[in-house]
């Protein structure tokens, strides 16, 4: 709707797979960056950097990372919490001993990409469900491994006892003191619109075609000539690259502390509702996804605070968070019955009768 | 030889409850090639139940059976609302929507123990251990494993000897085969969600009247998936077989590495680590597990 695509003709196939299909494309990409870059910071408060800004840009490059493995490669992780733990607490680890912050952020992605090609060497020998049963044992080994190894790594006064916990130091890069939100809302945000051009440049690619032909027909994608173990895994270790990345910024720019209990089961599977509600296979999508997560919970508190009160009954967390998982788990469902692709398909639709109006059939 | 024992035979009573978790799971995945990823919040869900029927003062017997009622019940709700609309999709959506599933079956769980707070399960058996020959077992763990043995042989009687058994047996070895020959699949999907949801009540209550009612329950359950890929995902002696194994393994891995471990300074609390582990070499070596049919396809 916004990028009208009245009267655009493509002639070749490089218009076609352009990364500004429509020419206005580029004005409305400049707008949403001025926006980003100049108007946010200008008019958000600490609530809603704290609550919703930053967690969403951290969150966004996580479900990105989980949407090229399972919307465009068709494999299904339920491990990515733990990829997440890896890469997080693989940059607190750095950062402590002195390595440089984008270094130490980078690092966690890299070692999450290896932990991840490690859990990944099942999907290369059998397909199905057993991927899902590797990453699953990640989910329930990697945590226990973590906790375990750094009371040895970590100098003591930074790690609780046990091993659960670790504090990183005071965050600086090179000698700025990075305190604010509004600073740590740009870091995040360099390192979402990088990511995010690299993955929507990847899918463009060959290696992005080759996934989405796995994904479709893994046989007939054989057939036709793809290494399907090699992009396969590729397609995991690309995708634990971007939760480990996402686990570096969790860590210092919105929990400000490592905790093995917050990488559990329950973040994996909403990371995997965040990419399907979002739209499975669609960049776009996972901001949707993500943004309607968080939204969703504040929106539902209100809700159910206020017919609580209507009704005279003291609702309490418990109950909201009840209700939260409630909603999560219906909109799962409803969304692969209905709509398995998701908000990216409704906003899609929506484009659609909008195309060539209003002077429609 | 006596700490040996304990742990030996007391991982072995779990195991029971493991190898019948797994049997659900099993069976699920026979009749759709799905993992069913809600059968650690069912167990969760069937427990609860029971412990809610029993806080409205109803008689123990009676909690119980209606609790199996509402788990049957779930079941034909689960095939209409969430099976049925999805024939013929992917692999991927039916995993995703067990998950879905899972959810939302926290969720209801959630909100219900929070507007009754109840955590404690007590169907009236005793928590002192008993002494048997030298070896300390808690009674319930009995009850847990005589129930399960005879869950064992019903099912595998319905498996071996009736028309359901071998329109499930069909529909496993050749789904559109089973499916033009007339085998109603609905139907099946109805019966296996329903046993699922009767394992899920027995190991509910066990668990439950051993441990709390709370989300814990259901990742003990989740261990059942470590046993599956360890007997081989459609196969029902190897579920039974790998259930009793990694219920013994664990209990003894734990009792002998959990000293060293923290002997060197760390924690123990191998338990829940170990049957993924295992798991996890198991998939490395041998990923269609012990007594799985190996069906790999080459592409």
């Amino acid at each position: 709707m916004i990028n009208r695509e009245c009267g655009v003709y493509k002639t070749t196939y490089q218009a076609d797979m352009a990364f500004f299909r429509v020419p206005l494309a580029r004005w409305t990409i400049g707008v949403v960056l001025v926006l980003v870059i100049v108007v946010i910071p200008l008019i958000a408060d600490d609530y809603w950097f704290g609550a919703i800004i930053l967690p969403f840009l951290i969150f966004s490059i996580a479900t990105i990372g989980l949407n090229l493995l399972t919307g465009y490669c068709g494999q299904i992780s339920l491990g990515h919490a733990a990829f997440i733990m890896v890469g997080g607490y693989t940059a607190t680890i750095a950062y402590i001993y002195d390595v440089p912050f984008i270094v130490s952020v980078i690092l966690g992605g890299c070692s999450a990409a290896l932990v991840g090609l490690l859990f990944g060497i099942p999907s290369a020998r059998i397909k199905g469900l057993y991927l899902a049963m590797a990453t699953l044992a990640a989910q329930f080994t990697l945590p226990w491994v973590i906790s375990r190894v750094t009371p040895f790594v970590v100098p003591t006064g930074l790690a609780v006892a046990g091993g659960d916990t670790v504090y990183p130091p005071a965050l600086y890069i090179f000698d700025w003191r990075v305190n604010t939100f509004v600073e740590k809302y740009y870091i995040a945000l360099i390192f979402l619109i990088l990511l995010t051009i690299f993955a929507m440049n990847l899918t463009r690619t060959r290696v992005g075609r080759a996934w989405i032909a796995i994904r479709d027909h893994d046989v007939a994608a054989r057939i036709l000539g793809f290494d399907i173990t090699y992009y396969k895994l590729l397609a995991f270790g690309i995708s634990s690259f971007y939760a480990g990345v996402a686990g570096g910024l969790l860590i210092f720019l919105y929990f400000g502390v490592a905790h093995v209990g917050e990488f559990g089961l329950p973040l994996s599977i909403r990371l995997l509702a965040m990419v399907l509600i979002g739209g499975l296979g669609s960049i776009l999508g996972n901001f949707f996804g993500v943004a309607f997560f968080l939204l969703l919970p504040i929106f539902l508190n209100q809700l159910v605070t206020s017919i609580g009160d209507a009704a005279g009954i003291f609702v309490s967390t418990g109950i909201t968070s009840g209700v939260e998982i409630l909603i999560f788990g219906t909109l799962v469902i409803v969304f692969l019955v209905v709509e398995p692709l998701g908000l990216a398909k409704l906003w899609g639709n929506f484009k659609d009768y909008f195309r060539l109006w209003p002077f429609s059939y | 030889m006596g700490f040996f024992l304990s742990l030996l035979i007391n991982g072995l009573l779990t195991g029971t409850l493991y190898a019948l978790v797994a049997l659900g799971l099993v069976l699920i995945y026979k009749a759709s090639s799905v993992l069913n990823f809600a059968q650690g919040v069912m167990v969760l869900l069937a427990g609860f139940l029971v412990a809610l029927f029993i806080h409205f003062s109803f008689p123990v017997w009676l909690a119980i059976l209606v609790a199996g009622l509402a788990m049957v019940g779930m079941s034909f709700a689960v095939e209409r609302f969430v099976l049925r609309p999805l024939v013929a999709q992917p692999i991927i959506s039916l995993i995703m929507v067990t998950l879905g599933l899972a959810l939302f079956i926290q969720g209801a769980q959630t909100l219900a123990s929070n507007i009754w707070p109840i955590f404690t399960l007590d169907i009236g058996i005793s928590r002192t251990p008993v002494d048997i020959g030298g070896v300390l077992i808690l009674p319930v763990n009995i009850i847990g494993a005589g129930l399960a043995v005879a869950l064992f042989a019903m099912v595998g009687y319905l498996f071996m000897y009736t028309q359901t058994g071998r329109a499930l047996r069909a529909i496993s070895d050749d789904h559109e085969a089973a499916l033009s020959v007339g085998v109603s699949i609905k139907k099946l999907w109805v019966i296996v969600w329903g046993i699922a949801g009767i394992v899920g009540l027995v190991a509910g209550l066990v668990w439950g009247s051993r441990v709390s009612v709370s989300i814990g329950i259901a990742e003990l359950a989740f261990t059942a998936f470590a046993v599956v890929i360890l007997g081989g995902l459609d196969s029902l002696v190897g579920a039974i077989i790998a259930g009793l194994f990694i219920g013994a393994a664990e209990n003894l891995v734990a009792g002998y590495v959990d000293p060293m471990l923290v002997a060197l300074g760390t924690s123990g609390g191998t338990k829940g680590f170990f049957p993924y582990l295992l798991m996890l070499i198991v998939l490395w070596i041998r990923p269609y597990g012990l007594f799985g049919r190996e069906t790999i396809e080459r592409v």
